[in-house]
């Protein structure tokens, strides 16, 4: 078959709503912008583990602890559904490390962001792993079977996240003076950011025609992040947080909440590397990926001693 | 560039149901790859049972020859019971 009927064929199958799999054929650029995208996506969640894991040795009850290991357990359980679905793409593990560690592959920008204090917990779980189910439920039905396989696992898990960060955040509400000012100003600081997480307008994101003609994209930035405004605006009212922006309204029109404006100077400044946490991450990473080394050689020599 | 070692597939089972793919994991042996498929897959109790296999040891059918493979099922009605007529008041059959 020449490239043209391939290309046929495929569009063909995403116009009927079947999944891609590892072993049909795709045009080269579906398969480098899932490697792009999944990858992505798997980095977030691993790095993701270390702004919560600063937290670890600190969280203020046992109850708070155990459930505090158990999400960023899952965290790490994410990132490697994503890898695994990114690696049935003809990348090896080694690869998209290494495509992380040079900086040629991105992981999402909130996590550039550093927690704070015990409410910052919260806020991560209720607002950024809130934003990120919105845009996962959406992904259930992404066009590639092993992405949209993995979606629907991580969406069962992430219902958990959420309501803990919540509750966390309710919690701090029914306290002290002190402790609402923590939540409250925790609030602040992750709620924009967290709007970030949908990426650019509609009408300057560089990469939305194809993933929807593909249908990798379901659902647009905008679109996502309006779903995310919506429910999470009356979840603040319920425990006394106010959104920090003058603007928010109703708009009885479109059923939704208006928003202020996006300071999209902050999100490209973060994005290029120039966030509070962003080379403390990277450097995390690669320092405990390196020391990681001899682990794994070691295990390998092993299995090869003792199949002998 | 390091060695991410070797690419197991996993699958689940879930009490007596059938073993269902679940992913993949890397492990430098059997032992690990047991291991880590239950540590990445199972941590909400998923399931009873599972297998590893390297990946490699994996053989799958070719999507493009799909149709020469599935179709001769596809006008074989008669394998299924309700292709039969009844007779009338014939109960429990």
């Amino acid at each position: 078959m020449n490239a043209t009927a391939i290309d046929n064929l495929f569009q063909q199958k995403i116009d009927l709503d079947l999944n891609i799999e590892p072993k049909d054929q795709m045009p080269e650029k579906y398969r480098l912008h899932l490697i792009r995208q999944i990858s992505q996506h798997a980095h977030s969640e691993v790095i993701g583990m270390q702004p919560e894991g600063n937290w670890i040795t600190r969280a203020p009850s046992l109850r708070a602890k155990q459930i505090l290991l158990a999400k960023i357990q899952d965290e790490g359980g994410h990132g490697l559904y994503l890898y695994s679905a990114c690696e049935t793409l003809g990348i090896s593990r080694e690869e998209l490390i290494d495509q992380l560690h040079t900086g040629k592959a991105k992981y999402s920008n909130i996590f550039n962001y550093p927690a704070l204090t015990w409410a910052d917990i919260g806020a991560i779980g209720w607002l950024v792993d809130g934003a990120a189910i919105v845009n996962q439920v959406s992904l259930q039905r992404t066009s590639y079977g092993p992405y949209a396989r993995g979606m629907v696992r991580i969406c069962k898990e992430e219902s958990f996240h959420q309501r803990q960060g919540y509750e966390i955040m309710a919690n701090m509400m029914k306290g002290t003076e002190a402790q609402r000012e923590m939540a409250q100003d925790a609030m602040n600081r992750w709620w924009w950011p967290s709007l970030m997480m949908f990426g650019p307008h509609d009408s300057d994101s560089p990469h939305s025609g194809d993933a929807f003609t593909w249908k990798i994209k379901r659902k647009s930035n905008d679109e996502l992040r309006q779903k995310f405004i919506d429910k999470t605006v009356q979840q603040a009212e319920v425990i006394g947080l106010t959104i920090p922006d003058d603007e928010l309204r109703w708009n009885e029109e479109k059923q939704g909440y208006d928003h202020g404006e996006i300071n999209w100077e902050e999100f490209k400044r973060v994005i290029n590397g120039n966030g509070p946490c962003n080379k403390q991450r990277m450097d995390h990473h690669k320092k405990y990926h390196a020391e990681g080394a001899w682990v794994r050689e070691a295990a390998a020599a092993y299995a090869k001693e003792n199949s002998k | 560039m390091d060695t991410q070692l070797d690419l197991w597939e996993v699958f689940i089972q879930n009490k007596a149901g059938s073993y269902v793919h679940a992913g993949s994991v890397h492990a430098s042996d059997s032992q690990m790859a047991l291991q880590n498929a239950r540590d990445t897959y199972t941590r909400r109790q998923e399931g009873t049972s599972i297998w590893v296999i390297p990946a490699k040891y994996v053989v799958a059918s070719n999507p493009e020859d799909a149709e020469m493979f599935f179709d001769p099922a596809n006008d074989k009605i008669y394998r299924h019971p309700t292709f039969y007529v009844m007779p009338e008041g014939a109960k429990q059959i």
